[in-house]
């Protein structure tokens, strides 16, 4: 057989495996590998709910896909080019995202009768069975290959079995040229003060991978990935839930106050909690609450007495934390809430993604209880957005939802470092000591009133969920309360002053505009540049602010016949824009599977719009 | 520092509690200790702040001239625990009822008895939800009528003493609404116990239980039906000073000093500090008309906080970090430069 090597713009990869096999790591390794090549990349853990599920069934399937390019990357790949899957379970599970021209390497070590009985498949040819013949398949007995590469080591059964992925990942590296030093470096880190005895098998079973791809003659060709052209910079990978954390860390700085989050564990928004956690060199204070009402109970205790507070969680928590979310807006305490979205409702589907929340979010609260909700789109802008909700809440005393969702708080990318020195101050508005104090005041412009803290003399006054007078006086009077609600909703509207105007991508006029909001950025993205290059024509607006709305939205809608939402959800964001803005023709693009988009049911959408 | 009086802690707020309820006495007594546990402790006004739930009782910050915050139902203890977490310099008192701490609140409340977070509760204890208009508690007594159970309940109450014990409560006092001087007195002890303090208030409902306390109460018989313990003081009680506690067993025992042999020297003397919570829990449980109810300090133990665990670890992780500033941080690990 002929060896060729392909240069080639992009490729998808899903490394799929029993929830032990190792696969997040593997799949990460490879990313960041790439990353430090010089691609651009996305990545996407698709990871089951159960920690060690049933071994070899589908339901314990894990799988990390990551894609990765010489240009411009923006979601994680629809379908893959190349599957690695471990067991028959994994080849089940993910025969569906093979691409037309697609390469399987399987182990076959596990395609026996009790691992393919296990994985559900009924006869001795699952290849014939998933329909996937027309497919290159690589049969490699990896696990017999990985134990003949260790014979020598001297470790036992369990701990060879374990350096299976090396030895994929190995074969991987072939395929796709990776230069594998950075995996070295990472072997030598990563064991080397605990268990140095296991740097070098992992080492020689990744070379033994690599080789072994190199002399079959099964893998006809490899293929090159230029390096990107990047702007310059120093890089890192990022995952969203990483990078929200970071965002309030950056906030507290530039605020100069302490951070305290109080939260309560829960998939997938504990990485915030437990990223924090580990961030008490910068003087963040955690509690984990005994539930997801203490979490936000004990945050806005902490805005009482002067500290950047945070809450973060997910769907069920949130509706845990509603009452509490009143107490916030009534208070006009700054507070900072996240929602990791994920499938609901109720426990639903909790690592899978999904846009469901907004209306809750929205609407999700007793009586006339506004407050500022914003989304980030994708895992390296939770950075910005965490910090714009974080500068929001307390330059404008009100509680500020911010929104992310699985896919971009478990998903990660290359990250060009910011400096801090390019971030705002942020200035919240303390009260003076010893100056006489009303505590609901308002600044006449921005309707925002004074933050007196504990502690500071002379402004002892007291605030509660009960309906008070601008002098901090219980009061009960019709008038009072009107007034009271009007100025509530007017200073969350009054922000829309301070957040950035809608920019659109493409012509500012035209047929029809594509609208998203959230995590989907990268999937409108990527179709709408797939509909340019088949030559129609088409424009992009994404809102990273819900409420309230950028403030030239109606000028934007204005310029378009027709406009197309495309949203994870049965139609939240659009039925929102539908109320505020009824004068326009508004269709929509909806999934509600607990998966993110692919680019081409936007495309299709798009299509069907145009 | 001046001396404060009582009434710089009294806010121009019009105190709405019915006349004769039980909630005035608490206010009083907490107004006259302030001034008190700020001599002693060197506090300022200004690092005072009241925390409450819902429920007539939780009215209570809007009638101290401090910092306030009258929360939602069940909370309050979550929220003086995010106070005293983001700021322990500051001094958190918090005002709550049986029905906000114990019912909706009863996770928040021994959780922060747990942590042993530096917060002084005062709870109480009606044993009826008073601002609803009369329905039973969590420490309504076995059998209690009211409009929820018209004809009698057919769950038992928690002893809050017993709770706060069983959830390694560090200081657990009692006192009676009427008891001015011995709730102030109480009041300062809690102040200066570092750690999660609870005062459990016996106080009168006049309109929806009124009397709920009556039976140990009453000024006629009180001396004989409760007992007020002092650490270091022997366990004497009565009108005749003639009645007192002592082992009996597992148990304890009430005996009359000078019948069957029994001298001063058998009584047995109150230690509020010691570790072992049995003696305590025992003293917690007492109820009449077997045992006096106890009254006064029943336990003051020392042990860490949790907010000057959380801050200490902070100072800790802080001094041995090269990490010093989000900058650091953002180019801290595996970082590449596209040159």
């Amino acid at each position: 057989m002929q060896h060729k090597v392909i240069d080639t713009k992009d490729v998808v990869i899903r490394f799929a495996g029993d929830s032990g096999d190792g696969m997040q790591l593997t799949g990460s390794l490879f990313a960041d590998m790439s990353a430090i090549f010089g691609n651009e990349l996305s990545t996407f853990p698709d990871y089951p709910a159960e920690i060690r599920a049933p071994h070899g069934t589908v339901s314990g399937v894990s799988g990390f896909q990551v894609h990765i390019g010489s240009e411009h990357i923006t979601t994680p790949g629809d379908y893959c080019d190349l599957l690695v899957a471990m067991n028959p379970a994994a080849l089940k599970a993910n025969a569906q995202w093979l691409k037309r021209t697609a390469m399987v390497l399987i182990d076959s070590d596990t395609f026996d009768e009790d691992g393919l009985k296990r994985a559900g498949l009924h006869n001795d040819d699952p290849i014939a069975e998933l329909h996937i013949e027309d497919r290159t398949i690589i049969v490699a007995p990896i696990t017999t290959l990985t134990h003949e590469s260790l014979k020598d080591s001297g470790l036992d059964h369990k701990t060879v079995n374990k350096c299976k992925n090396m030895f994929t990942l190995g074969m991987a590296c072939y395929i796709y040229n990776r230069p594998m030093e950075y995996i070295f470096q990472y072997l030598e880190k990563k064991f080397g003060k605990k268990k140095p005895e296991l740097i070098e098998p992992n080492k020689k079973v990744l070379k033994d991978g690599f080789n072994y791809a190199a002399n079959i003659q099964a893998i006809a060709n490899t293929y090159n990935i230029e390096p990107a052209h990047q702007p310059k910079g120093l890089y890192r990978n990022i995952t969203g839930n990483q990078a929200t954390a970071w965002g309030l860390l950056a906030a507290a700085e530039k605020a100069n106050l302490p951070l305290f989050c109080g939260s309560y564990p829960i998939t997938p928004a504990t990485g915030i909690l437990e990223e924090l956690a580990i961030h008490k060199n910068l003087g963040a204070k955690t509690v984990q609450a005994e539930d997801e009402i203490a979490g936000i109970c004990t945050a806005i205790g902490a805005a009482f007495a002067g500290n950047l507070a945070v809450t973060t969680t997910s769907g069920p928590g949130l509706s845990l934390k509603s009452e509490a979310m009143g107490l916030a807006v009534m208070t006009e305490l700054p507070l900072v809430i996240v929602d990791v979205q994920r499938a609901g409702p109720s426990t639903g589907i909790p690592t899978k993604t999904e846009q469901t929340d907004l209306n809750q979010a929205l609407y999700g609260r007793n009586g006339e209880c506004p407050m500022v909700v914003m989304a980030a789109h994708s895992p390296a802008g939770c950075f910005d957005a965490a910090f714009n909700a974080a500068k929001i809440a307390l330059e404008h005393m009100t509680p500020v939802l911010l929104l992310t969702e699985g896919f971009l708080g478990n998903g990660s990318e290359p990250w060009l470092i910011p400096s801090m020195k390019d971030y705002p101050k942020i200035q919240p508005p303390f009260a003076r000591p010893n100056a006489e104090y009303k505590p609901f005041r308002r600044d006449p412009e921005t309707l925002v009133r004074k933050w007196a803290v504990p502690g500071m003399a002379g402004c002892e006054h007291r605030v509660g969920g009960l309906e008070k007078n601008h002098d901090g006086v219980l009061s009960s009077n019709p008038r009072n309360h009107e007034v009271m609600v009007r100025e509530r909703m007017e200073k969350v509207q009054k922000v829309a002053d301070f957040i950035p105007e809608l920019e659109i991508n493409g012509p500012e006029n035209g047929k029809l505009l594509v609208v998203g909001w959230g995590g989907t950025y990268g999937h409108i993205l990527s179709a709408v540049q797939e509909i340019r290059k088949e030559g129609q024509e088409v424009s992009f607006v994404h809102f990273d602010y819900i409420m309230p709305l950028p403030r030239n939205t109606q000028q934007v809608f204005e310029k378009f016949d027709r406009i197309l939402v495309c949203e994870l959800n049965s139609g939240h964001f659009v039925n929102y824009l539908r109320g505020v803005m009824p004068q326009f023709d508004y269709n929509q693009c909806n999934k509600v599977q607990g998966q993110p988009f692919l680019v081409q049911e936007i495309v299709s959408a798009i299509k069907g719009n145009l | 520092m001046p001396r404060y009086t009582f009434k710089e802690f009294k806010s121009d707020q019009e105190v709405r509690w019915c006349p004769g309820c039980g909630d005035h006495g608490v206010l009083a007594a907490l107004q006259r200790a302030l001034p008190d546990v700020t001599e002693a402790l060197g506090y300022s006004k200004e690092r005072y702040v009241v925390v409450s739930g819902i429920g007539c009782s939780s009215r209570l910050p809007y009638y101290m001239n401090t910092y306030g915050f009258h929360s939602i139902h069940g909370r309050a203890t979550a929220i003086s625990t995010g106070i005293k977490v983001a700021n322990p310099d500051l001094t958190v008192w918090q005002a709550c009822g049986d029905g906000d701490a114990l019912a909706i609140g009863g996770n928040h409340f021994i959780h922060a008895i747990r942590r042993n977070v530096d917060i002084n509760i005062i709870l109480f204890n009606n044993q009826i939800y008073g601002l609803t208009k009369g329905q039973y508690s969590p420490t309504s007594r076995f059998g209690a009528i009211s409009k929820t159970s018209p004809y009698g309940t057919v769950e038992h109450p928690f002893n809050p003493g017993s709770l706060v014990l069983g959830a390694k409560g560090t200081f657990f006092a009692r006192s009676l609404d009427s008891e001015l001087k011995l709730s102030s007195e109480i009041m300062v002890a809690a102040a200066k116990h570092d750690g999660c303090s609870v005062m459990e208030m016996l106080t009168n409902c006049v309109i929806f239980n009124d009397g709920a306390h009556k039976l140990i109460s009453d000024r006629e018989f009180r001396a004989d039906r409760t007992i007020v313990l002092r650490h270091g003081e022997k366990m004497i009680f009565g009108k005749n000073r003639d009645k007192g506690l002592v082992l009996d067993g597992m148990g304890l025992r009430v005996v009359t000093i000078g019948e069957n042999g029994v001298t001063e020297d058998d009584i047995l003397v109150h230690d509020a500090h010691s570790e072992n919570v049995g003696i305590h829990m025992m003293l917690a449980d007492m109820k009449y008309p077997d045992f006096p109810v106890a009254l006064g300090i029943i336990r003051d133990v020392k042990d860490v906080t949790y907010d000057d665990g959380v801050r200490d670890q902070v100072a800790e992780v802080k001094a041995k970090s090269k990490i010093q500033c989000v900058d650091d941080l953002l180019r801290s690990g595996s970082t590449w430069e596209v040159k």
